[in-house]
């Protein structure tokens, strides 16, 4: 499948928003009903393309969160950036029914693939857990045993995406590990002060270096930083870490 | 396709003269790389040239920097749609470092410290078309900006102006680097789009 859809021309289509749901107050989630879909890897990637009235155009790139199913839809979690162009309008302005373009999937690097056998490491930085979310998902679904820790960095509780069903595969995903840091105000209770993610976490949360997990580190930059740096000198191999940031794209 | 959204461009960027079909100005300088920083020490840095021949010539940190090299002021265009505009860098015209470099070759292959890759064809590093630029801004170029050094090809999308270059490889053909053979366009022209496989 991957094959498939990285070769050839990636043409524009027509995807039909088909449910929205709320993911935070600045955040939602976007169901597309996208026919002729060549399907996707968890990880990858659409461009998404507006057209006004007057004919001007924008694009963006953003992560699918959704893993792939025959007969399934495209789910994207748009962050909106208040200063933005594009996203506001994603998350504040399109109706179901109403239709977007779509170019994709895109992207044969920040994936995972089922039979990659190594253990795996997520580490996400805010909206950047939306492309871990779709391996956690493609994870699910394939009934993989390859146990996966998330570790996920949000300012508050409020802003954790997919806060109920994350919990949900930690219950119904046997090996599904999620260890969850907060950067502003943590939950009620809660023995983990707010902290920006550091070396004892990662050390804590994540796999040691032995078991060479594949590691995949998602957010806005400084968090990607500090993260991969950090792995980097627990031992982690370069070579198995793989990262994107989201930076400035709005 | 006639898809028009209704409400949508009360919010547009700014239009300014100089942006390539689709993308957007930004004035941060976003980083994109697909793993994590290298750190390199200046004492362990050496930049390579390999001819298809098997040919080398070889740069150390000092040897690089006493070279004749070039201010320039130029636009960059990142396949991710922003585009920054007026950057000025300091570095090495490739039309030097090739100088005294026999080949044959068509194409070349950027490699970096980490493995990471890209394809140039050569016409597009020579005649003062690309550079390897160490400084930013004035400043000595950071780390997750491609420091010590990176390859600087303005008019192609900019992950074809490799971050921590090491090297180039002169090749007889076109054979796709890190980024191409993961779906990105095999040449990468801004003006045309070419932005995945196939554009």
């Amino acid at each position: 499948m991957a094959r498939a859809a990285l070769s050839g021309r990636l043409t524009w289509r027509a995807g039909t928003l088909v449910e929205a749901r709320p993911e935070t107050p600045t955040a939602r989630t976007l169901v597309l009903d996208v026919p002729d879909w060549p399907g996707h890897l968890p990880g990858q990637h659409v461009d998404v393309r507006l057209t006004a009235p007057d004919g001007y155009r924008a694009q963006r790139s953003y992560s699918i969160a959704s893993a792939w199913q025959e007969g399934g839809k495209v789910e994207l979690t748009i962050q909106r950036l208040d200063d933005g162009e594009v996203s506001p309008y994603l998350t504040d302005v399109l109706e179901v029914g109403d239709q977007i373009e779509l170019r994709g999937p895109v992207g044969g690097w920040f994936v995972w693939r089922e039979a990659q056998q190594h253990p795996v490491l997520l580490l996400a930085g805010g909206s950047g857990v939306v492309p871990l979310m779709a391996m956690v998902r493609a994870r699910g679904i394939a009934r993989a045993k390859q146990p996966f820790r998330m570790i996920y960095s949000a300012r508050t509780p409020e802003d954790v995406l997919y806060r109920e069903e994350l919990p949900r595969h930690v219950r119904d995903d046997l090996g599904f590990d999620l260890f969850l840091n907060f950067t502003r105000k943590a939950p009620e209770g809660s023995p983990n002060p707010p902290k920006r993610i550091d070396v004892p976490t990662i050390n804590t949360h994540g796999w040691p270096p032995d078991f060479t997990p594949d590691c995949y580190v998602c957010g806005p930059t400084t968090f990607v930083e500090t993260a991969a740096d950090i792995l980097v000198a627990l031992g982690h191999d370069p070579k198995r870490i793989r990262t994107e940031r989201f930076g400035g794209t709005s | 396709m006639g898809i028009i959204s209704r409400g949508f461009g009360g919010r547009r960027r700014e239009s300014v003269p100089g942006l390539p079909p689709g993308q957007y100005l930004t004035h941060d300088f976003p980083v994109l790389s697909a793993g994590p920083t290298p750190r390199i020490p200046l004492d362990r840095w050496s930049f390579t040239i390999t001819t298809e021949t098997g040919g080398k010539k070889s740069w150390n940190w000092s040897e690089f920097t006493a070279l004749p090299h070039d201010d320039v002021t130029v636009d960059i265009h990142c396949v991710t749609k922003w585009s920054k505009l007026g950057t000025t860098w300091r570095g090495v015209s490739l039309d030097t470092l090739l100088a005294d470099v026999e080949t044959a070759a068509d194409y070349t292959m950027v490699h970096s410290f980490g493995g990471y890759t890209t394809n140039v064809p050569l016409e597009d590093l020579l005649d003062g078309k690309a550079w390897i630029a160490y400084k930013f801004d004035g400043e000595d170029l950071e780390p997750e900006h491609g420091g010590p050094a990176r390859m600087l090809v303005p008019h192609l999308y900019f992950w074809k102006s490799a971050k921590w270059v090491n090297g180039l490889e002169m090749i007889n053909e076109d054979e796709p680097g890190f980024w191409e053979a993961a779906g990105y366009h095999i040449y990468g022209d801004p003006w045309l789009e070419q932005r995945y496989q196939g554009d």
